[in-house]
């Protein structure tokens, strides 16, 4: 699995690093941002779909590597 | 010695914005129909908007008035999700609903940036305030927002009856304000008075509203100069440094930011604290089972945050446009309530329960777009601490008086008077 944000479309709000902090951070800012490549480590796929389904802005997606 | 020439003078008096502006009728009493003369400072919405808000929903479901001169009350998530997107022809050249429109020349820049600002300068102004409201930045407020709550829990000593809205909520967002902005703690009783001017004095008489506002303005200026005299690491040092375009910011820019902050940080938080807490009262299955299972309270404090959303904001419209089937004119109103989207079935399961333990829950409480609330994650500081710390020493409480409590009229709903009694 593979966590990505779209940066056009994030506010900030930060939902993904209160909810999957393995997977995001913030920036200076306070926008989100993938930590490392995004690949989702085994353990943390609920997580990565908890954040992808709680973005108010839509910014985020979980989805399974091909 | 003050030596910046922004603020030696009185930077209103070559402001001439005062004068200017629509100024309408102003419009008060029972409302007959909802869908046709909705106005959301009435006894009937803030002591409970949510049946009127679904009944819209369901057969308007965009709601208008001839009140405030016009105006529009979207209740779908999916209307009130496009229009805050809706730059183009939503203007947030004011986003308090009242009897005054401010001239169309204050826009894109508005009395309180960046709240007040649209694109393109709305994101410059918003850039500048983004690194001091960060998750990592507002942390660190965080052991003396603690250390304060439990303060307050102290002063009410051996009492079994509390309000938790005035002994408690209120005092909270005030001391975190005043902290970051660099006011004298002691000044917190005059914050709530700006903030019920500000908010709750919509419909006074355009006179007795503009000196209300002036008062503020007035305090606002002298910390500025007392900034000036005695530079400090706050707020208000680092906005009168700051620069935008290779030079300082305007004064009126300084003070509607300061303004902004003041105002628009304190009764939001109060009146999350204090609707979580009369939810917590009511409910005593929700608060034993946070009071065991502490791991639950982020989430519930997210559920809180849509069902009890405080903040409805305002757009003016553009242009006269026809827009989801209601024909909108320049200058109209629109109440852009995120309490009302928070509750759509349309896009929230049980929309209308309460439940805590809700684990998708993409909620607009704070807003949603460029206008984000810049203070969300200070908010969510606040709400989590407070009642971190309340379950903690008063982990057993139910309403003292259901009918004693009172709500806030206007754009921000929260408890005002929240009697609980311990035990």
């Amino acid at each position: 699995m593979k966590v990505q944000i779209d940066s056009e479309r994030c506010q900030g709000h930060g939902r993904c690093y209160d909810l999957a902090p393995a997977l995001f951070g913030e920036d200076d800012e306070g926008y989100g941002q993938v930590l490392g490549d995004g690949g989702v480590p085994p353990g943390e796929e609920h997580d990565a779909r908890l954040a992808a389904a709680n973005c108010p802005e839509h910014a985020i997606t979980a989805s399974e590597e091909s | 010695m003050t030596i910046d020439d922004r603020f030696a003078r009185d930077f209103r008096d070559d402001d001439p914005d005062e004068e200017f502006g629509t100024r309408n009728e102003i419009i008060t009493g029972p409302v007959a129909d909802w869908a046709t003369d909705f106005s959301h400072v009435e006894l009937e919405w803030s002591a409970d908007p949510y049946p009127i808000q679904d009944d819209l929903r369901q057969r308007c479901p965009i709601a208008h008035t001839g009140r405030f001169g016009g105006g529009w009350l979207p209740t779908r998530y999916e209307d009130v999700a496009a229009i805050a997107y809706d730059t183009e022809h939503f203007s947030s050249r004011s986003i308090i609903m009242s009897n005054f429109r401010p001239p169309h020349e204050i826009a894109p820049v508005g009395g309180s940036p960046p709240i007040s600002s649209d694109p393109p300068f709305h994101h410059d102004a918003r850039k500048l305030l983004l690194p001091a409201f960060t998750k990592a930045a507002v942390a660190r407020q965080e052991p003396a927002t603690r250390a304060f709550c439990h303060s307050l829990v102290d002063a009410f000593g051996e009492r079994a009856v509390v309000d938790a809205a005035s002994e408690y909520a209120q005092h909270i967002p005030i001391r975190v304000i005043a902290d970051m902005l660099g006011f004298p703690a002691e000044d917190g009783p005059r914050f709530r008075e700006f903030v019920e001017n500000t908010l709750e004095g919509v419909n006074l008489p355009p006179d007795e509203r503009i000196e209300r506002m002036q008062q503020l303005f007035d305090y606002l200026l002298e910390q500025i100069r007392d900034h000036l005299d005695h530079p400090r690491d706050d707020l208000t040092s680092f906005l009168v440094n700051a620069e935008l375009y290779g030079r300082k910011l305007e004064a009126d820019h300084v003070a509607g930011t300061m303004a902004l902050l003041l105002i628009a940080g304190i009764d939001t938080t109060w009146s999350a604290i204090g609707a979580s807490l009369w939810h917590l009262a009511k409910n005593p299955a929700d608060r034993r089972r946070l009071v065991a299972e502490r791991s639950l309270l982020p989430t519930a404090t997210e559920e809180f945050l849509r069902a009890y959303a405080p903040v409805t904001m305002a757009r003016l419209v553009k242009e006269d446009i026809r827009w989801h089937g209601v024909d909108m004119k320049a200058d109209d109103w629109i109440l852009l309530s995120f309490p009302a989207a928070n509750r759509d079935p349309a896009q929230f399961d049980r929309a209308g329960e309460v439940v805590i333990d809700r684990e998708v829950n993409r909620h607009a409480a704070f807003g949603l777009g460029i206008h984000r609330c810049v203070g969300s994650h200070l908010a969510r500081m606040e709400l989590r601490v407070a009642l971190e710390v309340w379950l903690e020493r008063i982990p057993g409480f139910t309403l003292e008086d259901p009918a004693a409590v009172r709500w806030s009229a206007g754009q921000i709903r929260g408890p005002r008077t929240l009697p609980l009694r311990i035990g």
